[in-house]
């Protein structure tokens, strides 16, 4: 290693940061962008920049979005699968919360049965306003494979109202993520602060 | 274990238990004891503690149901002996209204068993501690694994929000459930692979 004393002479010195360069320019990417000078020179200007607050609240929640892990088949598989480091959803700031009170979106993968039903409704009940509900894969989304059963929901938006319908059995946790970057569109676009 | 060794421990149970055990068969190198409901007690512990049997570990009990019969239900119990290093199989009939001693004293964990194959069933076990139904939702009617119980049930649930809360309602499917596949391989069709007529009718 080079803390080593054996190993180098000198001071260690860490190698140059090397950033994606663009080739027309020779700069980092986005240095010449328009909208960043833009910002840039009106805060060194003013010191501040004016924007419109549902911009600033639709930032804050798309950019804080806690989820309620509600893993009930396979799907959990996936939806663990789209938190750990290959996708890592929380560098979108989508992290896992498992206490529904501090939460703002729940995850319903998998099955959801006639017993669980009650559950998942006083788990939904618990959530702080505003809240959204993704539903994973296609017994959540409509019973799916056991959509004829006798003891199976044919679709959890009969229990909880839906914001994203994630389709696949199971969904990848690609699509997933997908779903979660859909969701944060549509907070964006709603920009209300009352759901 | 071959099938003549379990040929032989078959009828060493079936005559060291008259009136029990009433025959046995040996299939896929199997072995299978058909006993009377009313003796499995004896029978099961005879299987334990005997020096030639030994089987010492509690499987599984499950039922089938075969509803052409006068006793619809075939109550099975599946034990392994480390010692012989072979497993059995018990089959006891049984209809819905028998009253089948429960393993509970002999075999402890047969306690959730017995409560699925009554949940799934309808097969009573007497002196069980807890005789409750153990999968199926709170107050299901009915014994889904009974092959008179339809699919899709007879309820389904929807959260009601003038009530607050979710209610059961009756089934109601708005495009009714559809088997297209006519000829499917476990009802008895036929199909034979290429270059496989001549092999014969099979086994």
């Amino acid at each position: 290693m080079g803390l080593n004393p054996a190993s180098s002479a000198g001071p260690v010195v860490a190698p140059a940061a090397k950033g994606i360069l663009d080739p027309s320019t020779g700069k980092p990417v986005g240095a010449n962008d328009p909208f960043f000078l833009e910002v840039n020179s009106e805060l060194s200007d003013k010191g501040f920049f004016v924007a419109a607050t549902d911009d600033l609240i639709t930032w804050a929640r798309t950019g804080s979005l806690m989820w309620m892990t509600f893993g009930l088949a396979c799907c959990a598989v996936e939806m663990m699968q789209v938190s750990m480091p290959r996708y890592d959803v929380e560098r979108f700031g989508f992290a896992p919360r498992a206490s529904p009170r501090q939460s703002d979106v729940m995850i319903v993968a998998g099955t959801l049965t006639n017993k669980m039903a009650p559950a998942l409704r006083k788990v939904y009940d618990q959530m702080p306003e505003p809240r959204y509900v993704i539903s994973m894969g296609s017994c959540a989304n409509g019973g799916g494979y056991y959509h004829y059963s006798y003891s199976v929901v044919r679709g959890c938006d009969r229990i909880v109202p839906i914001d994203i319908y994630v389709p696949g059995c199971p969904p990848t946790a690609e699509a997933l993520l997908y779903g979660v970057l859909l969701l944060q569109k549509k907070i964006r676009r709603t920009g209300t602060i009352e759901r | 274990m071959d099938d003549a060794k379990l040929d032989a421990l078959g009828q060493t149970i079936v005559s060291a238990l008259p009136g029990a055990a009433t025959g046995h068969s040996v299939a896929f190198n199997q072995l299978t004891v058909d006993v009377e409901a009313s003796k499995i007690v004896e029978v099961v512990k005879y299987l334990r503690d005997d020096p030639s049997c030994r089987f010492i570990n509690f499987t599984d009990i499950t039922a089938a149901d075969y509803p052409s019969r006068e006793k619809r239900f075939d109550v099975i119990y599946h034990f392994l002996s480390p010692t012989l290093n072979t497993r059995i199989r018990l089959k006891a009939q049984a209809d819905e209204t028998t009253q089948v001693p429960s393993l509970i004293e002999v075999f402890p964990g047969a306690d959730w068993f017995e409560r699925e194959a009554y949940d799934l069933y309808g097969v009573f076990f007497v002196g069980h501690p807890d005789m409750r139904r153990i999968l199926t939702d709170y107050g299901f009617e009915g014994h889904p694994l009974r092959k008179d119980f339809p699919t899709t049930g007879f309820v389904e649930v929807r959260y009601d929000d003038q009530e607050k809360r979710v209610v059961y309602e009756p089934v109601r499917l708005n495009q009714e459930f559809r088997k297209f596949d006519f000829l499917s391989p476990w009802e008895g069709a036929d199909y034979p692979l290429p270059g496989d007529e001549k092999a014969g009718p099979k086994a």
